[in-house]
């Protein structure tokens, strides 16, 4: 009794400080005019575009993950690390071994060593366990070169933003003169660039895709600004999910596995059930009735 | 153990023989899970979720071991060995998307099967130790979750430690000093990376421990069962061997369905996609959200905005954790004899609107903080701080409760229709003792 008078009053006390926020936040909803904030208002939700490996039966279409890697090698690399992935990864799109070995030897950052002699930082040219290189030293060199806005690591990209490919897609061709109708305080400033698939819609990021023909593709695709951003999307997928078919492949075995397997449980359940179940009121074991058992049995 | 019509272990195998004499494992077991244990022959498919929640304890443990093989427990170095993981470590994405996809599933599964025992009234007498180490089992899963998610050392593993030991930072005069001493140090760093780690190890095993007093208490009064109407005879009772053992066959086949449709083919949905950036103490992202199964408590902590004698901020985390502790009182707060909402037509009204609520509280849990969620979830606080303190207490004085069935094999054999005037069965509301003629 005393517990029961105790949780109303808890109760009560709860409800009524929840009830007097809830008034406060009326009031401060019907009294202050609620626009719609401008970022809001302007930014776009990510293009429509597929990719192969999206949905159940995904899997990476390979010479289009070799175009992408063609531009991110030629154009994102000069800014961006991709520091999960190693060269002998690349397998995984289809180069082989002297190939690897080659791109890994020509690339445009050496990889950071030691000289053997005197112990002091040098360089030397990646072989293919080598992660991929960054072009910065570290954090303050990149920010250094790029007004202050490091360039982030791409290896997880398509999974550490929201829409993933399409976000990265809608990014790379977004870039647009902002619209008359954008209040002053939020057009882009110095070294930034206007684009509403951006969240904050001011990029750091220069348009780094920015012509046709930009890329020259090794397997005479023509490359077009759609093209180009569309591939090295597509290669972002792969550096971020490179087990993406393993995954898909395992998932479908799986599956039939457990399906297979639950209806046969299925059955077996109603096999062993089946002397149990009434049917019609009528039981087919012995069965005693309830009222000759008793209360105390 | 429970009734004494019971199937008794009789081992025929001389080495088995031999094995009862010493130590009686096979006996326990059979006794726990096996042919020794009769169980209601009504029950319906919530009540899988039992069996289903210890599974995915069991595949907690598992790919939860093999995982610590592979991560590194270090602010530098915790993230990329995830990323190794992912990649480098045969099977390892497999290993690493089952245990994050596993936590969700192992709520879902608990969820269900807490909603089961206010339903069918199972935390009621002579239940009430079996609902209380429920709930400590739900308390130290919520802390293993926690912590587990801190591991990744992303952003949101970061800033979500940065919030939670925070809220004990709301607590008058020690709160500082506590949330400095949770941590090891002024913000999250190695110090707490290594406790959490060890505490997240360490806390699977005390759950283990738990759940063995928790199927304990439950083999003293046997299970419950969807008329709440107590065991009276051989007649209600089916062994759990095979009856049960294969209805959860198929049950946990339907389950391994649908978790194994997350896992391979959307393993990062329930997921925050910030968790994919390394944690950095300069940059805070732009919403801090918890995992989707804290989104309810979240909810009830941030709809408490305006001081009231205390700070807002003290009122919330109150709110936050008495919403938990308060489920501990409630085989005290709702006294109505009758367990089964069936035949509790007012107080099963009331429960779906606290399942209404429940949802509801979830949805606006992962929302920002911006109106007019927070009107939403301010109303939401209100029901279901009313449902458990208020309406409960006074409702099972008055409800009107239909009559029970005389019995369970009654209710089986006769069907619906009978259920409602079964011969000699007293129909005035509150009847002192309904349904628990056998126990009492």
């Amino acid at each position: 009794m005393f517990l029961r008078a105790f949780a109303v009053l808890a109760g009560l006390a709860f409800c009524a400080v929840a009830a007097w926020s809830l008034l406060w936040g009326v009031i401060a909803y019907l009294s202050e005019p609620h626009e719609e904030s401008v970022t809001h208002q302007f930014h776009k939700a990510p293009k429509h575009v597929s990719f192969a490996s999206d949905g159940p039966v995904g899997h990476f279409d390979r010479q289009q993950l070799q175009r992408g890697f063609q531009v991110y090698k030629e154009v994102c690399a000069a800014c961006h690390s991709l520091d999960y992935v190693a060269f002998r990864n690349l397998a995984d799109l289809g180069y082989n071994e002297p190939e690897i070995k080659k791109i890994a030897a020509d690339w445009a950052t050496q990889t950071p060593s030691i000289n053997p002699d005197t112990g002091e930082a040098a360089t030397r040219p990646a072989i293919a366990a080598d992660k991929i290189p960054s072009p910065y030293l570290n954090e303050v060199a990149a920010r250094a070169a790029n007004n202050n806005a490091a360039p982030p690591d791409l290896s997880l990209i398509t999974k550490a933003r929201e829409d993933g490919s399409r976000y990265v897609y809608s990014l790379l061709t977004g870039y647009q003169d902002p619209p008359a109708s954008l209040p002053a305080d939020t057009r882009p400033g110095k070294g930034l660039y206007y684009n509403p698939y951006f969240p904050n819609l001011n990029l750091a990021m220069p348009p780094p895709i920015v012509a046709d023909g930009q890329v020259t593709y090794a397997d005479g695709t023509k490359s077009t600004i759609d093209q180009m951003s569309k591939d090295v999307s597509a290669f972002l997928v792969w550096t971020a999910e490179p087990n993406l078919e393993a995954r898909h492949r395992t998932g479908w075995a799986t599956l039939i596995f457990l399906l297979f397997g639950t209806i046969l449980a299925y059955f077996a359940y109603k096999n062993i059930w089946a002397d149990r179940k009434a049917k019609g009121g009528r039981e087919t074991t012995s069965f005693t009735d309830p009222d000759k058992v008793g209360p105390n049995a | 153990m429970s009734f004494p019509w019971a199937e008794v272990y009789k081992p025929k195998n001389p080495l088995m023989v031999w094995m009862d004499e010493r130590l009686p494992m096979p006996r326990l077991v059979y006794n726990a899970i096996g042919a020794g244990y009769p169980v209601p022959r009504n029950l319906n498919y919530f009540w899988n979720f039992g069996v289903l929640a210890g599974v995915s304890l069991v595949i907690q443990i598992v790919t939860g071991i093999v995982l610590a093989m592979h991560y590194s427990t270090d602010g530098n170095t915790a993230f990329q060995s995830v990323e190794h993981i992912m990649r480098d470590v045969n099977s390892g994405w497999l290993i690493r998307y089952a245990h994050a996809n596993g936590a969700s599933f192992f709520f879902i599964v608990v969820y269900i099967h807490i909603f089961r025992g206010l339903y069918y009234g199972s935390y009621k007498a002579p239940r009430e130790m079996v609902w209380l180490l429920g709930l400590v089992i739900f308390l130290l899963m919520m802390a293993t979750a926690f912590m587990g998610y801190v591991l990744p050392w992303g952003q949101m593993s970061y800033w979500g430690t940065q919030v939670i030991t925070g809220l004990f930072g709301a607590i008058p005069l020690v709160g500082e000093t506590l949330q400095t001493w949770l941590l090891g140090g002024f913000a999250p760093d190695n110090a707490a990376l290594n406790r959490f780690f060890s505490l997240h190890y360490l806390l699977p095993f005390v759950i283990a421990g738990v759940i063995i007093l928790h199927i304990w208490a439950l083999h003293i009064p046997g299970s419950n069962n969807p008329t709440g109407v107590s065991v009276k005879g051989p007649q209600d009772t089916v062994p759990f061997h095979p009856y049960y053992t294969a209805k959860d066959g198929f049950g946990l086949g339907i389950f391994l369905i649908l978790f194994s449709i997350m896992l391979f083919f959307l393993p990062n949905y329930l997921g925050h996609a910030d968790n994919y950036i390394p944690a950095n103490p300069l940059a805070t992202p732009a919403e801090i959200v918890p995992e989707w199964y804290f989104w309810p408590f979240y909810a009830i902590l941030r709809a408490f905005t305006v001081d009231f004698i205390l700070p807002a901020k003290l009122w919330g985390v109150l709110a936050m954790f008495f919403s938990i502790l308060l489920l501990f009182f409630l085989p005290w707060l709702d006294k109505s004899p009758v367990r089964s909402a069936n035949y509790r037509p007012t107080y099963a009204k009331f429960f779906w609107i606290l399942v209404a609520d429940v949802l509801i509280l979830g949805w606006v849990g992962g929302l920002p903080a911006e109106e007019p969620y927070l009107m939403i979830a301010q109303t939401a606080t209100i029901y279901y701080f009313a449902h458990f303190l208020i309406i409960l207490p006074i409702l099972s004085k008055i409800e009107r409760t239909r009559p029970l069935p005389h019995s369970i094999s009654r209710s089986v054999l006769h069907g619906e229709a009978a259920e409602s005037a079964p011969p000699g069965t007293a129909t005035r509301p509150n009847a002192p003792g309904l349904g628990q003629t056998a126990s009492a």
